[in-house]
Order: C-alpha cells, then sequence, then structure tokens
C-alpha cells in the first residue's frame, strides 16, 4: 500500500496553480485535503504522474458572506472550518448541519470543501448539498473563469464539468430564500461510513402555505447527487401534510430512484431507504419551513 | 496480614510504556542495511501456474533480488501439519498444507508466487508490479455447500473430492432418543466468514549476523519457541543459533498462533542468502488475504425434547470452510462440534462433519474458533423449541442446565486436545439467574415492553449461554528470579498480544514474595530468556503459563523461607514475606531485604554447601490433565428501527466464570474486547467472496468493524468456580466475550421486531439482511 512514483509540486498562489494544471493536464492529480486521493494512490488504483499540491496556495482557503447574503467558501475551506463556523451555521444551515455526517473529524480537519466538489463521489455529501441549494461553482484556468451551476456539473460518475485545465475556485451558495426549510438526513451502517442512502432537501412555501418549491438530492443512488423530480412535482402547489409527503417519498422510491445492490444493502433496502428517508426529510423540511413564515 | 496481589484490579505494568509509544513492536525495529520485501501476490483464486516473469522487474530501481518457489530449490517444502487429527473411529483426513511460495497452483486469491527484496517498500512495490503470473484460470470452489460435489472443480492433487476430513462423534444413541421424543425440530443455520483484523498486521525483521552464525527473528507470532524450533530444522541451524523475538504485538486473536507463514519461512533463508537483514511489514489489504480467517460453517441441525422441554438429543451435521490449506488440523471444526453441548445437559448426541477445502484464504483459529458456530447452533435450537413449546426461554434452559453434582461432567466426545470431552467444574444457574437479574428479564417482559411496544418501538431482549473449553496443555514454563537489587524477574516463553500478562503473571509472583507489583518485570515471547514452551492460544495464556509462573514463585518462596530461616536464625514456620523483605511475623524488626538475601545467596567468595544453587532462582512447568471449562451469559436489550433496520444497544449484560480472577480489571478488558470482536462478527462483519472467490471487500471501508459508537457499554460481573485442574484454579478467558453474541442477537432481535414467522438462522446479520428477511415473510 505505497503509492506508484509521483512527481510533486506545490504551487503557492492561483496563477502558478492554474499554469502547472494546463502544462501536465491530465497526467496530474491535483491534492487538496487527500482524504480520497491518497487512499486511492495507496491502493495504486490512481497512479498519477504529478501531484499538484494546492495547500501552499492561500488564495483559496476563504469564507465569507456574499454581496447577496449567502456564501463564498474557497475550494481549499477545510470541511471542519464549515462545521465550526458561526457564519455557515446563520446563511447556509443544510450546509451547516451537514458537516457532521461527513466522515469523522479526523478526515473533516484536512478535507476541503471543493476537493470534495471535484471528486465528485456518489457518495458524498457535499455535492448533493450544493444542488439543494442552488449553489455555483467558480471554474478557474489559464483561460480565465466561469460558473457552473451545481446542477450542471455533476456529468458521471467521477465526472464533473471542469476541463483538465481547470480547477475549483469558490463555491457560492445563495441565501436561503424567506419561507423555506431544508433537511439532511442519512443512513449509514456505522457513523462516519458513507451513507447507504442520504438526500438533502429544500422546500419552499408560498404565502398561503402551499409548497413553491422543492428540491430532494438523494445520495449513493446513483451516479452523482440524484434529484427525485418526480417526488418534488408532486408537492407543487399543494399544502404538505403527512399523507403528501409519505405520497411524494414514495415516488421519490418507485419513479425517480432507481437504487443498485452492491455487499452492504439490497436495491430493495435502499429502495425503502429512499422512501423512508425521504419522508423524514419533507417531515423536517416543511416544518422549518412553516416555523420560518 | 500481608497485602493481597492476586485478584486485585491492579493497573497494568506495560501500560506507561504504551500510552507514550515507546514500546517495541516488531516495525519499531530498524537494522543498518535493512532491505524491504513485498511479496508478488495472486489476483486469481484458482489458476495452474504456467509461468513467471520477473525479468523486467529485476531492472527496477533499487531492486536487490526477486525469489520465486524455483529459487528456494530443496528448501521448497509445504508447511508442517500443526495439529494432527484426534483419536476418532473411523476418521478421515486428508492434510494439505500452504506452500513458502506457489510453485504450481494458485489455490487462493492473495497465494503469495514471488518476493521481491529491495532497498525500500516502495521500490518493493513499484518492482512487484512488475512480476507477470501467467496462468491457466480454473474455475474456483467457493460455495461451502457444494465443495463436495462431483461436478466441483479439484483443488489438490491426489484428492479425488475437495474433501479435508470427515468426523463422527457420538454419544449415547441419539436413534433412539428421536424415537422417544414428543418433539423433533429441524432446522439448518448459516455462520460466514470474517477475519481477526488485529490492530497490528503481521511483520517479521530478520537478521543474519553471519561473523556469529547467528540468527535473529522479531515475529509478530504468537509461538515465538515454536517458530524458533522450526526455522532452526528447516534452515539447518541449531537451535541455539536462532533467537525469535516476538516483541509487543497489537493483538493475536489465533490467526498469529498459525504457522508457519510464507513469509516466516521465506524471508529467513532470504536474509541468509543475501547477508542482509529484511523487513517485511504486512499490510491491511495483504493482511485480508494473507492472513488466515474463519468462521464459514453450514449446520444441519435437530433437537429431540420431551414436551417438558428436556433435551433428549442432538444431531447436527456440518460443513466447516477450511479455507485452501488445512495447516492447523481440525481445532476449529472439532471445537464447533464439542462445545455445541454447552451447559447442557444432553444425553444423547450425533455430529457429523465435513471440512471441506475451498479457494478461499486458509481458515486457523480465531477468537472462539469455532465455538461460536455450536453455541449459535443450540441456543437457537432452544429458542425455537422454547417457542414450539410454549416454554420460558430461561426456563427451558434452567430445565437443561447440568447441576454443580453432575461434574466433572463427561459429554463423551474427544475435544482438540485429544483428551475427553470432561467438563471439569461448573455452577451454570445462579451465572444464568444473575444475568437474569442484571438485565431485569422479568419486569421487562412484563411491563417494560409491552409499554415500549404501545408506544410503537420494537425494542427486544436477548439472553444466551455459552461455554469455553480453555487452558489446554501441553505445558508451558517460567522462571523467577530475586535480583541482588530486590527486583525479580519472571521469563516464560510464550507471547504477549495485549493479554496484560506483564502484570497478572506479576500478581502471581508478588503474592508469593510480597513484594510490589511494580517490581516484579515480566519478559515473554524471547527464545533468549526462556527455552521452553508451547504459545498463546486456547485461553490458555493465564492458565498454563499462570500456573508455572506460580509453581515457580512458589520454589523460590520456598528457597527463601528455608535460607531466611538460616539466616534470621528462625523456623521456616516464623517467617513471612512483606514488602520486599522475609523477617519474623512476631518480631518484624527481624528481616532481611530479598535483594540482600539474593546477594548472600550468590557469594562472590567464600565457600557454600554441597549441592547449593546458587541465587533465588527457580523454574517450573506446569501441564494440566486436560482444559478447564469456562462459562458464561451474555443478555441484551436492543431497539430496532422496523423501517430501516437499524440497531440501538440498550443494555449488554456479561456474567461469567472464568474460576479464580487474578486481575479483574484484565477480565473486564478482556471481556469487553471480546463482546465488541463478537458485535462485529453478528452484525457488521462478513468478507464477501464473489463467485470467482475475489474477495469484494478488502479494505477498512467495506469491512465494517465494530467502532466506539457501536459497542455498549458492558455491565459484567462474576461466578468464580475454581477449576480443580490447576493450583491456582484459573480457567481461560479470552474467547468468552466473543463466542454467544450471535445467537444473543437473534434472540433480541427476533423478539424486537416480534414478527410471526420471523426466525433468524445465520450470522453474520445486518440492516439490508434483516430487512430482507423480514420481506421474504411477506405475502
Amino acid at each position: 500500500m505505497k503509492p506508484a512514483p509521483f512527481r510533486y509540486v506545490a504551487p503557492t498562489t492561483i496563477n502558478d496553480a492554474v499554469r502547472q494544471i494546463a502544462e501536465f493536464g491530465y497526467d496530474a492529480k491535483i491534492l487538496a485535503g487527500g482524504q480520497s486521493l491518497i487512499p486511492t494512490m495507496n491502493f495504486r488504483l490512481a497512479q498519477p504522474q504529478v501531484l499538484i499540491d494546492l495547500n501552499g496556495v492561500g488564495e483559496l482557503a476563504f469564507l465569507e458572506t456574499s454581496p447577496a447574503g449567502g456564501l463564498r467558501i474557497g475550494a481549499m475551506t477545510r470541511q471542519r472550518t464549515i462545521e465550526r463556523s458561526a457564519l455557515v451555521a446563520k446563511n447556509a444551515p443544510l450546509l451547516h448541519a451537514t458537516m457532521p455526517h461527513i466522515a469523522h473529524v479526523q478526515i473533516r480537519n484536512r478535507g476541503t470543501v471543493g476537493g470534495s466538489l471535484a471528486h465528485a463521489d456518489p457518495a458524498a455529501e457535499l455535492p448533493a448539498v450544493m444542488v439543494a441549494l442552488a449553489a455555483r461553482f467558480k471554474l478557474r484556468s489559464v483561460r480565465g473563469e466561469r460558473w457552473v451551476p451545481a446542477d450542471q456539473f455533476y456529468l458521471d460518475l467521477f465526472t464533473t464539468a471542469l476541463e483538465p485545465d481547470e480547477l475549483i475556485f469558490e463555491i457560492e451558495v445563495p441565501p436561503p430564500p424567506p419561507r423555506t426549510g431544508w433537511s439532511i438526513q442519512e443512513l449509514a451502517r456505522r457513523r462516519g461510513d458513507y451513507a447507504l442512502v442520504g438526500l438533502a432537501a429544500t422546500v419552499q412555501l408560498d404565502e398561503t402555505g402551499r409548497c413553491s418549491n422543492a428540491r430532494l438530492i438523494y445520495l449513493s443512488v446513483g451516479a452523482g447527487p440524484t434529484p427525485a423530480p418526480a417526488a418534488a412535482a408532486m408537492l407543487l402547489g399543494k399544502t404538505p401534510d403527512a399523507a403528501l409527503t409519505l405520497e411524494a417519498a414514495r415516488a421519490a422510491a418507485h419513479q425517480d430512484i432507481e437504487p443498485m445492490a452492491d455487499i452492504h444493502a439490497t436495491a430493495a433496502y435502499r429502495r425503502q431507504l429512499v422512501a423512508v428517508l425521504g419522508q423524514r426529510a419533507l417531515r423536517e423540511a416543511f416544518a422549518r419551513a412553516k416555523e420560518s413564515s | 496480614m500481608s497485602t493481597r496481589y492476586f485478584g486485585q484490579p491492579i493497573k497494568r505494568n506495560e501500560d506507561p510504556r504504551l500510552l507514550v509509544g515507546q514500546a517495541t513492536f516488531t516495525d519499531d525495529v530498524h537494522l543498518p542495511g535493512m532491505l524491504h520485501a513485498a511479496f508478488v501476490r495472486s489476483n486469481y483464486a484458482h489458476a495452474t501456474i504456467k509461468q513467471i516473469d520477473t525479468q523486467a522487474a529485476r531492472a527496477m530501481p533499487g531492486v536487490v533480488a526477486i525469489f520465486t518457489a524455483e529459487d528456494l530449490g530443496d528448501y521448497w517444502k509445504p508447511g508442517p501439519l500443526l495439529v494432527p487429527p484426534p483419536p476418532v473411529k473411523h476418521l478421515v483426513f486428508n492434510p494439505r498444507m500452504q506452500v513458502p511460495l506457489a510453485k504450481h497452483k494458485i489455490c487462493h486469491a492473495g497465494e503469495a508466487f514471488a518476493v521481491v527484496l529491495a532497498e525500500t517498500r516502495y521500490q518493493a512495490e513499484d518492482a512487484a508490479e512488475q512480476v507477470f503470473l501467467e496462468v491457466e484460470m480454473l474455475p474456483a470452489v467457493v460455495d461451502i455447500e457444494t465443495a463436495l460435489a462431483p461436478e466441483a472443480p479439484l483443488i489438490h492433487a491426489g484428492l479425488a473430492q475437495n474433501l479435508n476430513a470427515h468426523v463422527v462423534q457420538e454419544k449415547g444413541d441419539y436413534a433412539r432418543a428421536r424415537r422417544q421424543a414428543d418433539v423433533v425440530i429441524e432446522r439448518k443455520f448459516y455462520y460466514d466468514r470474517g477475519t481477526a483484523a488485529a490492530m497490528e498486521n503481521r511483520g517479521i525483521v530478520v537478521n543474519w549476523d553471519r561473523r556469529d552464525q547467528e540468527l535473529t527473528i522479531w515475529d509478530t507470532t504468537q509461538a515465538p519457541i515454536a517458530i524458533r524450533n522450526g526455522l532452526a530444522a528447516m534452515l539447518g541451524l541449531s537451535e541455539q543459533q536462532v533467537r525469535v523475538i516476538a516483541p509487543f504485538i497489537g493483538g493475536g486473536f489465533g490467526p498469529k498462533i498459525m504457522m508457519f507463514y510464507p513469509e516466516e519461512v521465506v524471508l529467513p533463508w532470504a536474509a541468509i542468502k543475501l547477508n542482509r537483514p529484511i523487513k517485511w511489514i504486512e499490510d491491511r489489504q495483504e493482511n485480508f488475504y494473507a492472513t488466515t480467517q474463519e468462521r464459514g460453517q453450514v449446520h444441519s441441525a435437530e433437537i429431540a425434547l420431551t414436551r417438558k422441554g428436556k433435551v433428549l438429543g442432538i444431531k447436527d451435521l456440518f460443513i466447516h470452510d477450511a479455507g485452501a490449506y488445512a495447516p492447523y488440523g481440525l481445532t476449529v471444526a472439532l471445537n464447533s462440534q464439542c462445545t455445541l453441548l454447552g451447559q447442557y445437559d444432553v444425553p444423547n448426541y450425533y455430529s457429523e462433519f465435513h471440512s471441506v477445502f475451498t479457494n478461499k484464504p486458509i481458515v486457523t483459529p480465531y477468537r472462539g474458533a469455532g465455538r461460536q458456530h455450536g453455541v449459535f447452533v443450540m441456543e437457537r435450537l432452544l429458542d425455537v423449541a422454547a417457542r414450539e413449546l410454549g416454554i420460558d426461554r430461561v426456563e427451558i434452559r434452567k430445565r437443561n442446565l447440568i447441576t454443580p453434582n453432575k461434574f466433572p461432567y463427561n459429554n463423551e466426545i474427544i475435544y482438540q486436545d485429544f483428551a475427553p470431552l470432561v467438563y471439569d467444574s461448573g455452577n451454570y444457574l445462579p451465572a444464568l439467574e444473575r444475568a437474569a437479574a442484571m438485565i431485569d428479564y422479568d419486569r421487562f417482559l412484563r411491563e417494560e415492553q409491552p409499554r415500549l411496544r404501545a408506544e410503537g418501538k420494537r425494542v427486544g431482549l436477548g439472553i444466551v449461554t455459552y461455554v469455553e473449553g480453555t487452558g489446554i496443555g501441553p505445558y508451558e514454563g517460567a522462571r523467577v528470579t530475586v535480583e541482588a537489587s530486590g527486583r525479580v524477574s519472571v521469563a516464560t516463553g510464550i507471547g504477549t498480544q495485549g493479554q496484560g500478562h506483564y502484570t497478572s503473571f506479576a500478581q502471581i509472583v508478588a503474592e508469593q514474595l510480597g513484594v510490589d507489583v511494580r517490581n516484579v518485570r515480566v519478559v515473554t515471547g524471547d527464545t533468549a530468556q526462556f527455552y521452553w514452551g508451547a504459545g498463546t492460544f486456547a485461553s490458555r495464556g493465564a492458565v498454563v503459563a499462570g500456573n508455572a509462573v506460580h509453581a515457580a514463585a512458589v520454589a523460590v518462596r520456598n528457597k527463601i523461607l528455608k535460607f531466611a530461616s538460616e539466616e534470621l536464625d528462625a523456623d521456616e514456620s516464623e517467617l513471612e514475606l512483606v514488602d520486599g523483605s522475609v523477617r519474623i511475623a512476631d518480631a518484624p524488626l527481624r528481616s532481611i531485604r530479598l535483594g540482600e538475601l539474593a546477594q548472600r545467596a550468590n557469594p562472590l567468595r567464600g565457600a557454600v554447601k554441597p549441592g547449593t544453587e546458587p541465587g533465588l532462582e527457580a523454574t517450573d512447568y506446569f501441564g494440566p490433565e486436560r482444559g478447564a471449562t469456562a462459562s458464561g451469559v451474555h443478555a441484551m436489550i436492543v431497539e430496532v428501527d422496523p423501517e430501516t433496520m437499524m440497531i440501538e444497544i440498550k443494555r449488554y449484560v456479561v456474567v461469567h466464570d472464568c474460576g479464580s480472577v487474578i486481575n479483574p480489571m484484565i477480565l473486564e478488558g478482556q471481556i469487553h474486547g471480546g463482546v465488541a470482536q463478537g458485535i462485529g462478527n453478528a452484525f457488521y462483519e462478513q468478507l464477501v467472496f464473489d463467485p470467482n472467490g475475489q474477495l469484494m471487500n478488502a479494505s477498512f471501508m467495506d469491512y465494517l468493524l465494530p467502532t466506539s459508537d457501536t459497542v455498549p457499554h458492558i455491565e459484567t460481573d462474576h461466578v468464580e468456580t475454581p477449576s480443580p485442574l490447576n493450583p491456582l484454579g484459573i480457567k481461560g478467558a479470552g474467547e468468552a466475550g466473543a463466542i454467544p453474541v450471535g445467537p444473543l442477537f437473534a434472540q433480541a432481535l427476533e423478539d424486537a421486531l416480534n414478527i410471526p414467522g420471523l426466525e433468524i438462522r445465520e450470522i453474520p446479520l445486518s440492516p439490508s439482511r434483516l430487512y430482507e428477511l423480514v420481506s421474504q415473510l411477506e405475502p
């Protein structure tokens, strides 16, 4: 379990970093927190020629209120920083509540927001949460910058909209609209394990108490963050109650999601969890939305 | 009255060193010029070797040598059969042992076929990637129920079937018991594989000193003396030229008693050949393939009872997964066979097993060592019987317990130590009643559970019993020396993997010599310190080595008394050993420090009486007639979320009887660790092999060990029924915590879910599997 030989470069500015990424392209892997990449290299499943270490690029680690009242998060911000931030708790409570579900404290101490988002593990929480929050990512390369909405960033298994010369520079999370509620639900065998199934949900009520917007973004059930559009459609325009949330959760389980079996769970069990967790998430999210109205 | 040391919860002597990271583990040994080894392992589970191409690898940077089976020449031999079959009539036994490096065939994924020696482990692994194995693939034998089928691929040459052994053992006449029974219940039970996953993987450092012609090996083995003897014979060296040191070891649990692992054979040979020290530290991925595993069995069992729940007989036919080779003989399967009857007075028993070869890693004992399976079958049969007969589950157990007047109790079949399975002593009812009282059995079922069910909660209780055959022979020895400083040193041949021997053995000595436990230094696992011994296994360290230490300490005590009576001019009966001195009890000012006495017993000049042995030292041995039988009861309360099948253990109670207790704190630690492993085994851990014999979860990401949040607080209590088989009255405690957890989970989860028809007949379980079992019941 020792990695194959690689060249190590450690830029200290964002300009140097993108230049090196452009230079080495597919031969390079970007090292952020290393909590997925390093084990993969130790198993020799990844054998990059070059490792570009972003840990020395101070410009990538920041956390502040966005002009709109949401959050601006530098890609190299540690997950633990998010977890301990009062600002995040205030401006993006769903993101804040998600953090304890991500692995263990030791991993969150090193793990970064941008690293997890770019790695695009279908079992990871942060991609699903960013889609649920309608966040957008600023990508940077020697060619310049561009913004990509989170829901357009995830293309397939471990595959994103990042070009080989790009990195994530910044994540922008919009402020929560009025009368919104949220929930993060996941089930793991042991605390800190990858979720068997999880979801991040955000809902919004209109002034009459009807559901005007709903996002259920599941994790660990597909190639990436997996929305449940049929379930969401079922909620729109209706006043949420127990029967409705149950019906929507069932729609997620039987129309939207086609879970896979693996050694930890059968497809049927995962489908059951999609329904159970969906219902729990909606119940909690609508309760929060009503509270904030 | 002098201070008592035996039986006290004394803090461990070894902990300060361990806690600050200053203890020597094998990987802490660094030698100048040391090479690093990487073994090249097969990705296939079953294949014929066509060619091994090492050419490209030899040219890689840092590579010093690459060896395959061909290079080993005459040194290449299958390993020894460690445990011969017991003297059972009509027994069929086909021994097939592991080889140093695969030569003709690959028999399991991860089997090594070459070793790379390089300047660094990194370079060794880089080169290992460039060693190419060309094979003819063969279909793999994975499922043990079809391993003996006529169409099954054959694993070993010279065998017409993948049959390792066939054994029948009988007590009484089961067929007659069945005819007389009011009820006969038949069930099939499954128990799948896991791995011990010791915190420290295996490791070896070898140093060949060419000038002194001495070989030193640091090895994470549980049996350093046997390793020394075997290696000396294999390498053509005198035993005095080979020193094996088993330093601090981060957990043994049984797989480290296995020998000889291929790495243990190949690396000493290579170190001599290359005249360079070599280090190999098994990594976690290798550990999943290259270290032995345990636990695959399928049982078809039946129980015959009277209407009142008295067991008349048991019949059990089972298949045992031996893995690719079976160096450990029949120990695991015999333990299953011999532990099944448990605490119960069963007059008729028919037990038959087939041990089969499969293309999976080798099976050797791992904490519990087959006892789990027997206990699972028996306890589940009793649960089913209780339900069918409408008898309370504690009550049906009480009706069948062996009563105290029946000891020694002869089960008439042959145990793993080749002696008849005779329980030396036991007092089962008080432990069962104590556990029921601690878990509040009656009140829980009468009041609490109905109330919780009315709230929609699914909470259940489990309570099961077990026995553990412990402390088997042949023997261990120890040497106890009082030094001139007054400090006492103790040496024994067994190895230590975290059991607290540095303290418990010191307590045994302190008790005899009246010295502070902290002034007793214990050395284990160094063949240069003690020559004789068998090793640490079968929960025997405290029983066998402990009693050897006791015997040596008593001998030293006698020497002290004899010598002091001369020096103090007093009768031996007037003397007492207190606070590191020997003194006249009625005149405590007339005393001699033990160090002073030791010095006088070892004069530098002058004359001694003819026949005098120098110093205050004694060596003694202890070998029990047969094993001592420990026992216990586990009970728990568990809540299940019926929507997700996730569990929460609300309470966990252990009442345990391991005879006299040396150190209750160490004993609790043993039980806690065992329960943790048992919980892992019952609900989290499972080695999943695909139909090609590939292990699907060879990492801690997918192999789920119990963690601090999955192991509950454990409430313990003890019943002490001293064993008559050894002077200290000790029974072993190493495996007890892990043994009955499977049937405990099964019973408690059935009770919690309370779904008609739900019967759990397999371990391990998981939320997903529980959901599947429940779903299958619904129309």
